[in-house]
């Protein structure tokens, strides 16, 4: 079994309004696959369901990580089996610093009596953020006080690489980054790829799929996804719109 | 308690000066006279009187020397400092006094009863002469018959002293009653801080504590004073301080509340001289089924000075606080500036978290203000950090120690921040499973 992630029929629903509707979706390990679709249509709900949230309803369904079901799990549960989640709206965290926070995530991954190596810590904290372009300073600033939208999403980005997460999934991590800071946070995920890690990207722009380019391109519509294409379908999506989409898929498959 | 404490008083008063004798036994006066708090009562309005009870602690026995040995050993939070006094039971235990230099400077550092036989002009003065009103008289008038166990610092004028005094006050035995006191006298000019440390022997010896402090700031002399309550949950805890504050005076306090069943906390604050600066600072953790109970007053009597009180409590599970607090204006207090903000976290939606804030003001020209604030745990944030693998608790300790940072920076000793956050950690790390 290859599988990495697989998202098998699954139904969401929060205050009794179904979101997901029968949701699909596999992605092998190696490979990039984009997540596109419609303000609404319950993307960055799949994303905080397979990461845990505990607001949302599972009416139905299973979400496996190379063949587990995570569904039920605690959201720290699901962090240890290798999930990392890029949060759409990262949040703000009042008086804890970066360096504090991702050494706490660090040290939750021990084994209990270890300690994390203070000088291998920060030594590799700092060769993160400087591939990434972060500026030294912002480890003892408070996680995401005050960060321009652009500074959370790349702080997200440091967490993840600094977590070593099997499965990544990212909600709109390109969004609020200016041109050069996408070319630097995407450079950081292609050092990212490889053989034996999935990736969900999430994105309403085809740019970002210059940078990362995916393996498959899904168009996701009203809590399912309506169509799969290869990275021409997000060319195809940008110039045409989701009207088209919606025209061509979604009522057919209602 | 009250057989018993006839005698004690009158031990205790038989070698001593007669105005101590008299303090003594108008304290045993108002400890019999005055009734016991009821829950009617608005200065106990909200606590959990009802648990309050004195009654059954023994006067102490004295400690062995293998306990007062054990726990000086322990007595290590602050390792730089110009003098230590460790208590056990009110037993001394250990005294390092301060070397030749501050004591050619007139500097005095001294166990409260050597402090009467060696200087009993400036004791008379002091000793035992401030007191709170918010709702203590009668734990007040006991501390005064009984109080044997404390120290006294008298820093003359013109005098600064860098390093911390640092005082321990531990329990030990079966239901002991200790009654420890701090008197700092800091005359003008001089600088001085402290640390009172109070713990416990083992997680379960029972006990009783009533404890007194008395900051006496001259003009513009500069006192840092520094509290740690640990106190095990098996701890009934009175801890009655004031301040008064002279001319320009600057006059900083930082407590740090872990322990204790039930733990009252008066802090009374007298602007005297104009121009003064006092800061009260004070963070609480509270877990299992703890009671804290802060009530705090800031009087105003001079003008252009200023009192800026912070309390920040973080509860857990079924624990509970209560903050009360006044800002007294006098009528001549022109330009003060005066505020008290209370912010309590709740960790636990079964945690309660009361807050009274209160103002009268008779001065014209004043800026106060008083705030209340309490919240839940973010659960979005909550979600965030668990993403990242963190456990829940642990999570929750970051964000505790998140909302404690901006009172526990003002704590000037690195030493000291790291030995409270191990503190902090420590009554966490109990409840991560
Ligand atoms: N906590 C919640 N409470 C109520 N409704 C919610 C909640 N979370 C999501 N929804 C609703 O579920 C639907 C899907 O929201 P979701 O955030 O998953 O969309 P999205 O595809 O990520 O959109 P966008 O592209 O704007 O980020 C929306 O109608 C939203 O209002
Ligand atoms: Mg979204």
């Amino acid at each position: 079994m290859n599988h990495s992630i697989e998202v098998k029929n699954l139904h969401v629903s929060i205050d009794g309004q179904a979101i997901l509707k029968g949701f699909n979706l596999t992605i092998p390990k190696g490979e990039v696959h984009a997540l596109m679709g419609p303000n609404g249509t319950g993307k960055s709900t799949l994303a905080k369901v397979m990461a845990g949230h505990e607001d949302y309803i599972v009416e139905s369904g299973e979400v496996l990580l190379d063949g587990v079901n995570i569904l039920g799990q605690e959201p720290d549960e699901i962090s240890h089996a290798g999930l990392f989640l890029a949060f759409q709206y990262p949040m703000e965290i009042p008086g804890v610093s970066i360096a504090n926070f991702i050494r706490a995530a660090k040290q939750a991954r021990l084994p209990e009596g270890e300690e994390i190596n203070a000088i291998e810590y920060y030594k590799e904290l700092y060769a993160k953020m400087d591939a990434l372009k972060m500026d030294r300073k912002f480890t003892a600033r408070s996680l995401n006080e005050g960060f321009s939208g652009g500074e959370k999403k790349r702080c997200e980005i440091l967490q993840m690489a600094m977590l070593d997460p099997k499965y990544c999934v990212m909600d709109e991590t390109d969004s609020g980054l200016d041109i050069d800071a996408l070319r630097i946070v995407s450079e950081g995920v292609n050092l990212m790829r490889s053989e034996d890690r999935a990736f969900l990207v999430i994105t309403h722009y085809q740019r970002l799929l210059d940078y990362i380019v995916p393996d498959v391109v899904h168009v996701m519509f009203d809590g399912r996804i309506v169509h799969s294409g290869d990275k021409e379908l997000a060319k195809e999506l940008e110039s045409k719109g989701y009207d088209w989409v919606k025209e061509a898929f979604a009522t057919a498959s209602a | 308690m009250n057989t018993s404490l006839e005698t004690s008083t009158k031990t205790l008063s038989a070698k001593e000066p007669s105005w101590l004798a008299e303090r003594r036994s108008a304290g045993l006066d108002r400890f019999k006279n005055l009734a016991m708090p009821t829950a009617r009562a608005e200065e106990w309005r909200f606590a959990s009187v009802g648990k309050l009870s004195i009654d059954n602690f023994n006067p102490v026995v004295a400690p062995s020397s293998a306990t007062l040995d054990a726990l000086t050993e322990r007595s290590n939070l602050v390792s730089d400092r110009a003098g230590l006094m460790v208590y056990v039971d009110d037993a001394p235990a250990n005294f390092e006094c301060i070397g030749p230099e501050l004591a050619k400077q007139g500097v005095i550092y001294l166990p409260i009863s050597e402090a009467v036989e060696q200087h009993p002009d400036l004791m008379e003065k002091y000793f035992l002469q401030e007191s709170t009103e918010l709702g203590s008289q009668k734990f007040f008038g006991l501390h005064a018959a009984t109080v044997k166990a404390g120290a006294m610092l008298y820093v003359p004028k013109g005098v600064e002293i860098e390093k911390p005094f640092v005082n321990y006050y531990w329990t030990s035995g079966g239901r002991a009653a200790v009654f420890p006191h701090t008197l700092i006298i800091a005359e003008d000019n001089s600088k001085a801080s402290v640390v009172d440390i109070f713990f416990s022997e083992t997680k379960d010896n029972e006990a009783l504590n009533i404890s007194v402090s008395n900051i006496h700031a001259g003009a513009n002399a500069h006192v840092f004073r520094k509290v740690v309550q640990d106190w095990n949950e098996k701890t009934v805890s009175f801890q009655l301080d004031t301040t008064v504050a002279d001319r320009d005076a600057q006059v900083k306090n930082v407590a740090v509340n872990i322990g204790a069943e039930r733990a009252r906390f008066e802090n009374q604050t007298r602007i005297k001289g104009a121009g003064a600066d006092v800061k009260m600072y004070s963070l609480t953790v509270a877990e299992g089924t703890q009671e804290f109970d802060q009530r705090t007053y800031q009087t105003h009597k001079a003008p252009n000075a200023v009192s800026d009180l912070l309390y920040k409590n973080a509860l857990l599970d079924n624990s509970r606080t209560i903050f009360s607090g006044l800002i007294k204006v006098a009528e001549g207090a022109q330009q003060t500036d005066a505020y008290q903000t209370n912010r309590n976290l709740l960790l636990d939606p079964s945690a309660d978290a009361n807050a009274l804030p209160g103002l009268e003001i008779l001065a014209n020209d004043v800026r106060c203000s008083h705030g209340a604030t309490t919240g839940n745990v973010d659960k979005e944030e909550l979600f965030y950090m668990m993403q990242r693998g963190i456990p829940q608790r642990v999570a929750m300790q970051l964000m505790v120690f998140g909302f404690f940072e901006e009172v526990i920076e003002k704590i000037d000793s690195e030493e000291l921040v790291e030995n409270l956050r191990q503190l902090i950690h420590q009554k966490f790390s109990g409840k991560i499973s």
